[in-house]
């Protein structure tokens, strides 16, 4: 929206000076852990150990990464990050769309109070559930499967749902009315117009889901216990725990598990953008 | 707004329910399996004794009355506490800075946007392992840099008064996603509004204060609410600082137990100890606590919430 937004400090503060100055200290703040995080992984392990620690290494270090990726087996755990990313990924890029379809294309009795209990779940703490969700993917056999992360990721999750269906609410309804009449049934009219128009949505949600999935810590914490079955988060903690692991090399494989995010977040900023915004402001 | 579902149905209302229910269904079958059963069965095994294995004994509500005399209950409850108390007021007033501050129009704006949103979608568990390298006492940047400004060495994560701390600013890196909802709803105020107060003389202060601040509260009120509910949940970061290289299940949760979070507490009590009927029971009072608190919130919400009346 090209509105011109207010200039709420302007008067005071003529040339804007010092709100360069605190928006360049925030950056600061949220840019350092990237910096110490290069920093430290490109220094020697005699380096790092010095004090006053030095603010670029002396001689980069690049072997880190190779003995990073070598002493912890990275590879394992990367494919194993992948993997559940994946599955994911595809679930909810199946599940959301079509659900929040049902939520706000189809004008059903008791829709918007049902619609509240999927909004009323985001606030619901997983922690809550673990135990039991625990012992029922136990007796289904699940512990040591990708299987207690994946599937529930095909039934929905409240938050995508909402973001479809804030993105559904906003296309006309005669787009839909005009498939109707042609003969199209609703399944036909979500596939072949709805779905389509709603690309940027569905990457959004497909983009966050990814993220989400690649950071998930509690839940491989809870069902996996075989050490090959381990994705990054998991398994770089546990080999902390086991084995000593370097800073520098500990610093090398955070980097290479940022990347990711940070490459996808340079390609899909606007989607980032977009998905946090959506209905905000309404909402 | 929630209408409570009408009773008496019309044709249509029913070819309608045919219609959408294939496509909610999915969500309706995953309520049913991975939240509302959960819940209900977690209640069941709170009143049970169970290992995790074999059948589980009932035993009335001795888990409940187990927890009034641990201390490590209270302890792990003070913690969440504390945490909580501090994380969601400092991340709200961040958020909220920062937003503002981008609110200007300044040409590169977008690139603060980039740096302040970017940390916020990394893993928390990488960021953990980023912050001991950067709080650690002595090869540490923050120490480092404090000391330019005379600040004595601050023993961050081993130092019972700092680890919590610790884990607050960790949290503050977060705050990207909530300022980008607080600019867009700052935008979303009229121009005209700041206009008028101008011309009765109001300063910046007292425009933010009177203007700016009354039509963002409904978004105050949201992060209020979801902060205060994730931060109840807190428990990545303290298992990472606690589990370092020494491992074992006889660790203390971080110094003098400081790291002791609720659900890192019910996690051991559930998988470490295999006291899966405590667990549940700890589960269920954070249930009850997560509701109380989001009901209180929204009821104190109604002394200051704005709501447009159009």
């Amino acid at each position: 929206m090209p509105t011109p937004r207010a200039p709420l400090f302007n008067r005071l503060i003529p040339q804007s000076l010092y709100v360069r100055v605190g928006l360049v200290l925030a950056c600061v703040f949220f840019l350092l852990p990237f910096y110490w995080m290069a920093n430290s992984a490109l220094k020697s392990t005699a380096e790092l150990s010095t004090f006053p620690p030095t603010l670029l290494p002396q001689s980069l270090r690049f072997e880190n990464f190779v003995n990073a990726v070598n002493y912890i087996p990275f590879g394992t755990f990367l494919l194993n990050s992948v993997i559940l990313t994946a599955g994911i990924s595809i679930g909810a890029a199946i599940s959301n769309p079509l659900i929040a379809y049902g939520f706000s294309r189809i004008k059903w009795p008791g829709r918007d109070f049902v619609f509240g209990i999927v909004m009323a779940t985001i606030f619901l703490p997983f922690p809550v559930l673990i135990v039991a969700l625990f012992d029922i993917f136990a007796k289904l056999h699940w512990i040591d499967t990708f299987l207690p992360m994946i599937v529930p990721a095909f039934f929905g999750s409240p938050f995508f749902i909402f973001l479809m269906r804030q993105f559904y609410l906003a296309l006309p309804g005669e787009i839909s009315e005009a498939a109707r009449i042609d003969g199209a049934n609703e399944f036909q009219v979500f596939l072949f117009i709805i779905l389509p128009l709603a690309k940027p949505a569905v990457a959004a949600v497909v983009i966050f889901a990814a993220v989400q999935a690649w950071g998930e810590f509690l839940a491989p914490l809870l069902y996996l216990s075989d050490e090959t079955k381990y994705p990054l988060s998991i398994g770089l903690q546990f080999y902390r725990q086991s084995h000593d692991v370097a800073y520098n090399l500990l610093m090398a494989a955070s980097t290479l598990i940022v990347l990711p995010i940070v490459a996808l977040f340079i390609a899909f900023q606007r989607f980032f953008i977009q998905g946090v915004t959506a209905g905000s402001v309404k909402g | 707004m929630i209408a409570a579902p009408r009773l008496r149905l019309s044709h249509d209302d029913w070819r309608n329910l045919r219609t959408a229910l294939p496509f909610v269904l999915p969500w309706v079958i995953g309520f049913f399996a991975f939240t509302l059963y959960p819940i209900i069965y977690s209640l069941y095994l709170s009143f049970n004794q169970y290992s995790g294995f074999g059948d589980a004994v009932p035993v009335g509500i001795a888990n409940y009355k187990h927890m009034v005399s641990d201390p490590l209950f209270w302890k792990a409850l003070y913690n969440t506490g504390y945490y909580t108390a501090l994380a969601v007021p400092i991340g709200l007033v961040v958020a909220i800075v920062l937003a503002l501050l981008m609110n200007q129009n300044l040409r590169e704006v977008a690139i603060y946007r980039a740096a302040f949103y970017l940390p916020s979608i990394l893993p928390l568990f990488a960021l953990t392992f980023i912050f001991i390298v950067l709080l650690n006492p002595r090869f540490g940047a923050v120490n480092y840099f404090l000391g330019f400004l005379h600040v004595p060495t601050i023993n961050w994560l081993g130092d019972a008064r700092w680890t919590k701390v610790s884990v607050v600013i960790l949290a503050q890196l977060g705050a990207g996603g909530p300022a980008l909802i607080f600019l867009a709803s700052l935008r979303a105020v009229p121009v005209e509004l700041y206009e008028s107060a101008r011309l009765e003389g109001a300063g910046p202060i007292r425009r933010f204060w009177h203007i700016t601040l009354p039509l963002i509260t409904p978004v105050i009120l949201y992060d209020l609410i979801y902060g205060t509910i994730l931060g109840l949940q807190i428990f990545t970061p303290a298992y990472i600082l606690v589990g370092g290289t020494s491992g074992g299940a006889a660790y203390t949760a971080g110094p003098e137990n400081s790291l002791l979070f609720y659900v890192f507490y019910l996690y051991k009590n559930a998988f470490q100890y295999s006291d899966m009927g405590y667990a549940s029971a700890m589960a269920w009072v954070l249930f009850v606590i997560s509701i109380v608190l989001a009901v209180l919130i929204m009821r104190w919400s109604r002394y200051w919430v704005h709501y447009e009346a159009d």
